[in-house]
């Protein structure tokens, strides 16, 4: 024991307490430019759906047969439909469908697949049977598998979310299992098992936190994808119905006429490309600043 | 054996006091290096260091972690890290050329053929999918033009210049088909294919057992003889300085702090810091018997036995024994250690008395409740009963909990409300030495020294008969290990707490243990007094283990050698 109490003697208390930034400083020099404009894109195209029926100058489904298929004009900037609908203000509902399809796709698929995939990652037994179930999910082609869904329960709102949603389950659920699966075998787990805490304890206070970041990029992802999908399905005929616009069914709509006005396919397709990119550069972004591995590449 | 390597040697006149570097004869001279990490403001890793390495000469860099050592190293070898450090001013001059003002493909021309290094972990410094051939090969295409008959030739000399067995089979093997010491083998075996003239090795046994540790440092010092090397070695353990250097630079926070020959260094230290560093080096002689306090058997184990991946329904195999027939005894108050190299089976014992696992075989009785094969709901009320102190500090906090949190979870589960359970958790900070407003800060605000106090805290919350210490202090410096040890000393006289205390450092257990288990592939081979099994092992493997304990003949306290009396019978063939 002499040889300890001889040890230095620097109590502890007053060694230096290392003092850390909890979140990375934001630094307006590091504020990238593509992130930025995605941003700035993104706010204007949800802004412009919220306000829809206040900036669209006209009704979306009111038809006017005297002005069919008209070009860009002071009264119809982006033109007229084969119905004489106006394509600006059908765009800009358009623009409330696809993102209700996108961000509910994203929520849904959030919502499932993280219970799904903390008890997969945490049973082992749980695990084998959830993942075949899953795999078999994976290996149904999605569009496919939303058009069975969607034709034998009829194309509403709900059964497309329903229909784009199920596709999306399993990639969040394998997420998680694989953040889960790595974060319990942390000694912080093992831990928390000596101290006598409850499973749904262990599972929500020290596992669940470590799939947070990893699935909000994930649910970007998911996003963009759905309001892909829902587009394809709108243009192949089995997604919502042509009284309700979006950026799909407009786009199928046009096909016919579409060597007559481009200008049909043109603007809501150009929104939908600017919408899915700004959200996956969105989701880039939020990976990298989330990534503890990228982001110490960046502080060194 | 260990102290062989070093004593033979004869002082080297290059070597003597704190070269400047004006002998033209050092094989790597470095001067006034002064290295700062880029950006908006830069902070000084490395300040004014000087030192210098004469031919055929082992000095040895010490430091406690974040001293700059491996740093240096780096600097060295051209290898600091791109866009992160820079040298700000100085020179390092191996052979008399400058690294800093080196062009990026001279340097590549001057490693390996000039300086080479080898690193802490073989594993992740070989390249997993290409055979050690392949890795040699390599090395020798890069740098000398030579037949592929001549390159034959030269990978098979220099695998068994390192003692590698069977030298054709090694050839086709791949890095994981290798044991540890193998590794590190050939990892030596690369760096020196080209017989440069100087080997920096950067902690190169730490990750090693200390047998295997034994047998590599005395390669190295075989291989110095035959082939002239300069050797800079970069560790933490003064054992290791003691059997191995020539000379001695000490370092902290980037400054040199002392420097000389092994034997001043040893007896007549000039700093407090390095008299620090050598004082809290646990002494390898086991302590005197602590008075039995209690008769009272808090923890016992009977036959207790682990078999990993044993056959299944679908699956006929061995499966592998990672304990068998393991019978412990532990008293309140006292101390019990099981001590063994990796994979010997003391971490498995600790986590099936912790049931984090669940034995295959034998009995757990805790204050004589048989704990091994309760469910997990009939286990609940006896695990505030047994707690645990795990190795790495680090991981053990979850980091986005506060201190505080992490502490009262045990409580609460138990049924304490939040507020007594916060304000035992304030005196219990206070009794492991930190402030009691350390309760609302997050782990990463601590250092790993501090952190392993508040895990002791959490454990103590529990009001726990026993604590199960797994490698708790194997991650820390010394002189913060010499704390956390009197730290749980301390605790243990004043609560009454039994320890089982896991450790792969004979020092510590003789510093800590009443008794000890020596534990060899899954088994006890030897259980006693902890004075009897160290001072007087009767078991082959427990005196094997002694003597491979680096620096076992000196006396670091004291600053002297050991003397022979107390010093571990020396028996071991070879030795």
């Amino acid at each position: 024991m002499a040889n300890r109490d001889a040890a230095p003697t620097a109590p502890a208390a007053s060694q230096p307490v290392i003092k850390r930034q909890l979140l990375p400083r934001i630094d307006m020099a590091d504020l990238k430019l593509a992130p930025t404009i995605a941003a700035v894109c993104l706010f204007v195209i949800v802004v412009a759906a919220l306000l829809a029926p206040l900036i669209a100058p006209y009704d979306p489904i009111a038809m006017n047969p005297m002005e069919r298929l008209q070009g860009a004009s002071a009264a119809h900037p982006f033109g007229t439909d084969a119905y004489g609908r106006d394509v600006l203000s059908r765009t800009l509902y358009g623009a409330r469908m696809s993102l209700i399809v996108g961000i509910g796709a994203a929520l849904v698929a959030v919502l499932i697949g993280l219970p799904l995939g903390l008890f997969a990652g945490f049973f082992r037994w749980l695990d084998a049977i959830l993942m075949r179930i899953m795999d078999g999910l994976m290996a149904i082609p999605s569009i496919l598998l939303a058009i069975a869904i969607v034709s034998l329960a009829g194309s509403s709102l709900w059964t497309v979310l329903f229909a784009i949603t199920i596709p999306e389950i399993p990639r969040v659920v394998r997420l998680v299992r694989s953040v889960v699966l790595s974060a319990r075998e942390e000694p912080y787990v093992e831990a928390a098992i000596a101290v006598g805490s409850s499973l749904p304890k262990i599972m929500w206070r020290h596992l669940m936190p470590n799939t947070l970041a990893p699935l909000i990029v994930q649910a970007t992802y998911v996003c963009a994808s759905a309001i892909l999908t829902e587009a394809i399905l709108s243009f192949l005929g089995a997604g919502i119905g042509t009284e309700t616009p979006s950026w799909g069914n407009i786009m199928s709509e046009g096909r016919l006429y579409f060597q007559l006005k481009p200008s049909l396919i043109f603007w809501p397709g150009l929104f939908l490309s600017i919408t899915i990119l700004s959200i996956n550069i969105l989701g880039d972004t939020a990976r990298d600043v989330m990534d503890p591995k990228l982001g110490k590449k960046r502080q060194a | 054996m260990g102290e062989t390597i070093a004593k033979d040697r004869r002082p080297i006149e290059a070597g003597t006091g704190t070269g400047t570097g004006m002998q033209t004869d050092a094989i790597l001279v470095v001067e006034n290096l002064v290295i700062e990490t880029n950006g908006r403001d830069p902070h000084r890793i490395i300040d004014d260091v000087s030192l210098t390495v004469g031919p055929g000469e082992t000095v040895c860099l010490v430091g406690e972690s974040g001293s700059g050592k491996s740093v240096t190293s780096l600097a060295t070898m051209g290898l600091l890290p791109k866009g992160a450090l820079s040298a700000r001013s100085g020179r390092i001059l191996v052979e008399g050329e400058d690294v800093l003002a080196a062009s990026p493909s001279r340097l590549r021309q001057m490693r390996a053929t000039r300086m080479s290094m080898i690193f802490q972990e073989p594993m992740t410094a070989l390249n997993p999918v290409m055979t050690v051939e392949e890795q040699l090969q390599e090395v020798l295409t890069a740098h000398a033009s030579m037949s592929a008959a001549d390159r034959r030739t030269r990978i098979r000399e220099i695998l068994s210049l390192v003692h590698l067995p069977d030298v054709e089979r090694m050839c086709r093997s791949y890095p994981h088909q290798l044991s540890g010491g193998q590794r590190q083998r050939v990892m030596i075996a690369m760096a020196l294919v080209l017989e440069p003239k100087l080997l920096i090795a950067d902690e190169p046994t730490t990750a090693l057992d200390v047998t295997t540790q034994k047998q590599i440092l005395k390669l190295i010092a075989e291989i110095q003889e035959r082939l002239g090397t300069s050797v800079l070695f970069i560790t933490h353990d003064m054992g290791v300085v003691a059997d191995i250097a020539d000379r001695v630079y000490v370092m902290r926070h980037g400054k040199l702090v002392e420097s000389g020959p092994i034997q001043s260094i040893l007896t007549k230290p000039e700093r407090d810091y390095t008299r620090d560093l050598l004082s809290a080096v646990p002494a390898l002689s086991p302590r005197a018997a602590r008075p039995a306090s209690s008769r009272e058997i808090v923890l016992e184990t009977s036959q207790l036995g682990m078999v990993y991946g044993q056959a299944s329904l679908f699956k006929k195999r061995e499966g592998t024994v990672a304990a068998k027939d393991v019978d412990l005894k532990l008293t309140r108050g006292r101390t019990l250690g099981i001590v063994g190299e990796s994979g010997s089976g003391k971490s498995t014992v600790a986590r099936c008395v912790m049931r984090l696992i669940d034995p295959t075989t034998g009995s757990i009785r805790l204050r004589n409740h048989e704990i091994a094969n309760l469910s997990r709901r009939a286990l609940r009320p006896w695990r505030k009963r047994i707690q645990m102190i795990f190795q790495d500090p680090n991981r053990s906090l979850n980091p986005r909990l506060t201190v505080g949190d992490s502490i009262i979870e045990g409580p609460v589960n138990y049924g304490a409300s939040k507020q007594d359970a916060r304000a035992r958790a304030r005196e219990l900070l206070e009794l492991v030495g930190l402030p009691a407003d350390a309760i609302d800060r997050h782990p990463h605000q601590f250092s790993g020294g501090q952190r392993q106090r508040i895990a002791i805290a959490r454990a103590l919350a529990m009001e726990p008969d026993v604590l199960v210490a797994d490698e708790a202090v194997s991650a820390l410096d010394v002189s913060v290990q010499a704390q956390v040890l009197d730290l749980l000393d301390d605790i243990q006289t004043r609560l009454g707490v039994a320890l089982l205390f896991i450790t792969h450092d004979l020092r510590v257990a003789a510093q800590i243990c009443d008794d000890v288990a020596v534990m060899q592939r899954g088994r006890v081979v030897e259980y006693g007094p902890t004075a009897e099994v160290l001072g007087n092992p009767r078991e082959a493997y427990t005196r094997e283990l002694i003597d491979a304990a680096p620096g076992r003949h000196w006396d670091f306290p004291n600053f002297r050698p050991m003397p022979a009396a107390v010093a571990p019978v020396d028996v071991t063939p070879g030795g």
